[in-house]
């Protein structure tokens, strides 16, 4: 497909390497020429540099034949604008970042609708719920869901005397009893897939997927249930933190944010007048101590600079604080704030490469059974979908286990009428259910029958 | 320095090289001409062998990605151990016993120049010269362009880097986003035009072994030819039809890639076209007037001015009379034309149309800078801005090819040739055209040159054809360092 993408900042180079990668023809749209030079020599692309909402500049980059059109420059005006004229030009899909609060409550539909924008991205909110799940389950690294929570996938660390070492996956169901499947493992730097006979060793990273109360009954068993965050401490007043507290205030947990900007502190306390805002500067240890860190259930760094989030990361995890979460925007710097003591790493443009992944394979597959989700996970070397089951001879109505799938591909959960089942051999697929696929992330399938040899 | 990765991909394209042997040897093969297919087979066998040995060089876990420097240093040692190979045939076969001759024939070959040290060409196996005039055509486009084309894309989007080394001008954009695409289309317009040109040739009265051989000639604006008088032997019809499909493989690619997708707006903004245009048009019609009194009739001065600007400005170096014989200011105009070169993006070599053009644009902005210290000016080429990164790589880029030139006269000139003879053969080579004026002139060849001075000739060639830099980085200390 060809795909245009205006703004190479941070989110438009992910998004870019997702694509490529995805082997989709991309055509990179910047007014900043250093950008672009640097972009088009990691990746194959080509690029346009000029104003992407300049219909000459679209016209140049051939938005009228473009299959999607994505703007995620810094500015949701410019990104309205410029999807508008794209659609208008003749592109069949257009994607919008728009992140402005005032933009994300009941207008957004409106602007929907009447820039016919086929999918605006959020990447501070989409953070701000995955931050959320996380808070209401901190046991948990980790948290995707699927079919509206009706069923989830979480990824725990094993600790170094964890039950589970040495066990063998064949032995967990039968032992423990509850309905839960381990779909993936990390181990060092190497993610594997496991089969019934692979065995769990200490220090493992693994992923679960379970219907949730399934999951919490196996958490309990296991002993790493830890209660709901009660207290959580932001640090810095972004947008996600704005969101991440919106969210926390309405279960009745309390919030305090430290910012050191006087401006936003003030426009933080407005919006959000339950939350205590404290203006300070979040580096001064002394005040984060003054401010109660010890007793805190959980703290979460979400200043822009990497580098801040990571250490008082760490700092607050050494003062006790059970749950702490960094947001890190650089890769290279998200494996070794985990390898330092950070219980959970987030990435706003990973999600919204996800969110943008998800929608183009569905696009490309417009009849069979689409994928609806899509979360890559562990170092984005497996790939958790979901996907909607339309008719299908050569799956429906058949055992499982006379199904002839892939390699290293699983099949880790049937939603039916929002019923969960946790797939055995004799479970069948039928037509209208939800299937949660496990696959190694090279695979790239967009269709459920991707998943058969 | 990935060495693994560098290695990988010289291998690859010797593997290659050992499939272009298998057409001289089907050609050798139809004329009957054994003992020549035979050493193409074994050339072909030799160059699989060592082709195959240097892809084990990258193992399972050897990182795939390729940095600016490896790619220079890939297309610097592809292109040597490509002539180095493409020389053996002749050695083998025996129709060029030294190995140095054989050599600056084939350096002279893929880097389309068409300088040629054989006394008589038509005394050749059809075979061997079947080889010499396909070299023009592999090395116009250029091989690992046509490796990117064919094989699954080897370094990722890095591999850019490898196309901006191989390819001639000042600023390579790709036609479409995929570098794999990008260059399938150029080789397929490519073979376009050259099917074009065979048919056109073939109903002007050659038969199929010459037509291929000058349409190949053509195509990488090489030169080489199978007969000891060039083209000069040949119907007029079949002299206009090279001449015309010289200056067009002398437009950028891009233009072409435009016209199929029907922007003819575009192709008509195209400074660089409108420039390349006009410097032939009018160099043609000052030659034609200057040396109308040495042949008969209007029509045939400008027929002969047409071919030879047309050879000596898109660099291909064909000649339908010996121009040695002409005035003094047709053979000067001759000579400027070789130092502009074609379009960037062409087949054809020297400085680059939109070389010139910018380094006259730099001289006008210092030059206003001089009268209004104060003013702000931007440079524009097609209609966009021109990085200031660019110009000064440009200004760059002429002032090392002049230094480069001199140092190559300077070398040459220890052979005991006069002047004409040693300036012009440096400027044919280092600017691939081939023939130069008095003793290289093209009635003339190389034959009487010092193994020394070949050598000097055919680094000259390749400096030309690879655009200087990739050849000084890969010389570079620097470049090889660990730390």
């Amino acid at each position: 497909m060809k795909i245009l993408i205006v703004g190479c900042g941070k989110i438009g180079a992910t998004l870019l390497k997702n694509l490529v990668d995805e082997g989709h023809d991309v055509v990179a749209i910047d007014s900043d020429v250093s950008v672009l030079e640097e972009v088009t020599n990691v990746h194959d692309v080509m690029s346009i540099c000029g104003n992407g909402a300049d219909s000459d500049v679209l016209e140049e980059a051939g938005a009228a034949d473009a299959d999607i059109f994505v703007a995620v420059t810094g500015s949701d005006e410019f990104n309205m604008l410029a999807c508008f004229l794209a659609k208008k030009m003749g592109a069949k899909y257009t994607v919008a970042r728009i992140r402005k609060a005032e933009y994300n409550d009941r207008s957004l539909d409106f602007l929907r609708r009447n820039l016919e924008l086929d999918l605006a991205i959020n990447p501070e909110r989409l953070a701000a719920h995955e931050l959320f799940n996380i808070h209401k389950f901190p046991s948990a690294v980790k948290i995707e869901s699927f079919s509206r929570r009706q069923f989830e996938m979480i990824e725990i660390r094993l600790g170094e005397e964890s039950a589970l070492d040495g066990m063998a996956l064949s032995h967990l169901r039968e032992k423990y009893e509850a309905q839960v499947l381990v779909c993936c493992v990390r181990r060092g730097e190497e993610v594997y897939i496991p089969d019934g006979n692979f065995v769990l060793k200490s220090q493992d990273r693994i992923g679960i997927t379970a219907p949730p109360a399934q999951l919490q009954k196996f958490l309990r068993e296991l002993a790493l249930l830890k209660r709901r965050a009660r207290s959580v401490m932001i640090l810095g007043a972004s947008r996600t933190a704005l969101y991440l507290a919106e969210l926390l205030l309405s279960i009745g947990a309390s919030v305090k944010i430290i910012e050191k900007d006087e401006a936003r502190a003030a426009e933080a306390c407005e919006a959000l007048p339950r939350a205590t805002v404290i203006h300070g500067d979040g580096a001064s240890q002394e005040l984060l101590l003054e401010e109660g860190l010890s007793e805190m259930d959980a703290f979460a760094a979400l200043t822009g600079f990497d580098e801040e989030n990571i250490l008082l990361s760490i700092f607050a995890a050494s003062r006790g604080v059970k749950k702490t979460i960094a947001k890190v925007n650089r890769e290279e710097f998200a494996s070794l704030a985990e390898k330092l003591g950070v219980d959970t790493v987030i990435s706003p443009k990973q999600l919204v490469g996800d969110t943008l992944t998800s929608f183009v394979r569905a696009l490309e597959n417009s009849r069979g059974s689409n994928v609806e989700l899509l979360y890559k996970v562990m170092d984005e070397k497996v790939e958790a979908m979901e996907f909607k089951v339309v008719s299908d001879a050569r799956l429906c109505g058949i055992p499982l286990k006379s199904l002839n799938l892939k390699k290293n591909v699983l099949i880790a959960g049937i939603v039916r009428e929002r019923k969960s089942i946790a797939p055995t051999g004799e479970s069948v697929i039928c037509a209208g259910d939800r299937v949660i696929v496990i696959a190694p992330g090279g695979a790239r399938f967009s269709d459920l029958s991707d998943i058969l040899a | 320095m990935n060495r693994r990765m560098v290695l990988y991909m010289v291998g690859r394209i010797l593997q290659i090289e050992a499939l272009l042997f298998l057409l001289p040897l089907v050609c050798a093969l139809c004329y009957g001409e054994g003992s020549v297919a035979l050493s193409f087979l074994i050339c072909a066998a030799l160059s699989f062998a060592a082709g195959s040995l240097l892809t084990l060089a990258r193992r399972a876990k050897t990182s795939r990605t390729l940095y600016a420097r490896e790619g220079f240093v890939i297309v610097t040692l592809a292109w040597l151990s490509m002539s180095a190979l493409g020389a053996l045939p002749f050695v083998i076969e025996g129709a060029i016993p030294s190995f140095v001759d054989a050599f600056f024939e084939t350096v002279s070959g893929f880097t389309t120049t068409g300088a040629s040290i054989l006394t008589d060409v038509e005394a050749m196996a059809h075979g061997l010269l079947f080889w010499r005039s396909f070299t023009h055509w592999v090395g116009g486009m250029g091989v690992l362009v046509f490796v990117m084309a064919i094989l699954p894309n080897e370094g990722g989007g890095r591999s850019i880097h490898i196309m901006r080394a191989e390819m001639p001008g000042p600023i390579i954009g790709k036609l479409v986003p995929k570098i794999r695409d990008t260059a399938k289309i150029l080789y397929l317009i490519y073979v376009a035009m050259t099917a074009a040109e065979v048919i056109l040739l073939l109903f002007g009265g050659m038969n199929l072994f010459e037509s291929l051989v000058h349409t190949f000639g053509t195509a990488g604006t090489g030169g080489f030819g199978c007969k000891a008088d060039s083209i000069a032997g040949y119907s007029s019809y079949c002299q206009w039809v090279i001449c015309v499909f010289m200056f067009l493989f002398g437009v950028n690619f891009n233009v072409y890639y435009l016209l199929l997708l029907g922007k003819l707006r575009s192709v008509f903004k195209s400074s660089e076209l409108w420039c390349y245009t006009a410097i032939a048009v009018g160099v043609t019609a000052v030659v034609a007037v200057n040396v109308s009194s040495l042949y008969s009739s209007v029509s045939e001065a400008l027929r002969h001015a047409a071919f030879q600007v047309s050879s000596v400005m898109t660099t291909t170096g064909y000649a339908t009379t010996d121009f040695n014989l002409w005035p003094g200011l047709s053979k000067t105009l001759l000579v400027l034309l070789m130092f502009i070169g074609a379009s960037a993006g062409s087949t054809g070599g020297g400085l680059k149309v939109s070389r010139v053009v910018l380094t006259f644009k730099l001289i006008r902005r210092e030059l206003q800078k001089l009268v209004h210290p104060r003013s702000v000016s931007v440079v524009k080429l097609e209609g966009k801005k021109v990085e200031e990164q660019t110009l000064s790589n440009t200004a760059v880029y002429v002032m090392v090819y002049f230094v480069l030139f001199f140092v190559i006269l300077i070398l040459v000139s220890l052979d005991p040739i006069d002047f004409e003879s040693a300036f012009t053969a440096t400027a044919a080579c280092f600017n691939n055209i081939g023939p130069g004026l008095a003793s290289v002139g093209p009635a003339a060849n190389y034959a009487h040159l010092s193994a020394f001075a070949k050598l000097v000739l055919s680094a000259a060639m390749l400096l030309g054809r690879l655009e200087i830099f990739p050849i000084l980085v890969a010389c570079s200390v620097s470049t090889w360092k660990k730390r």
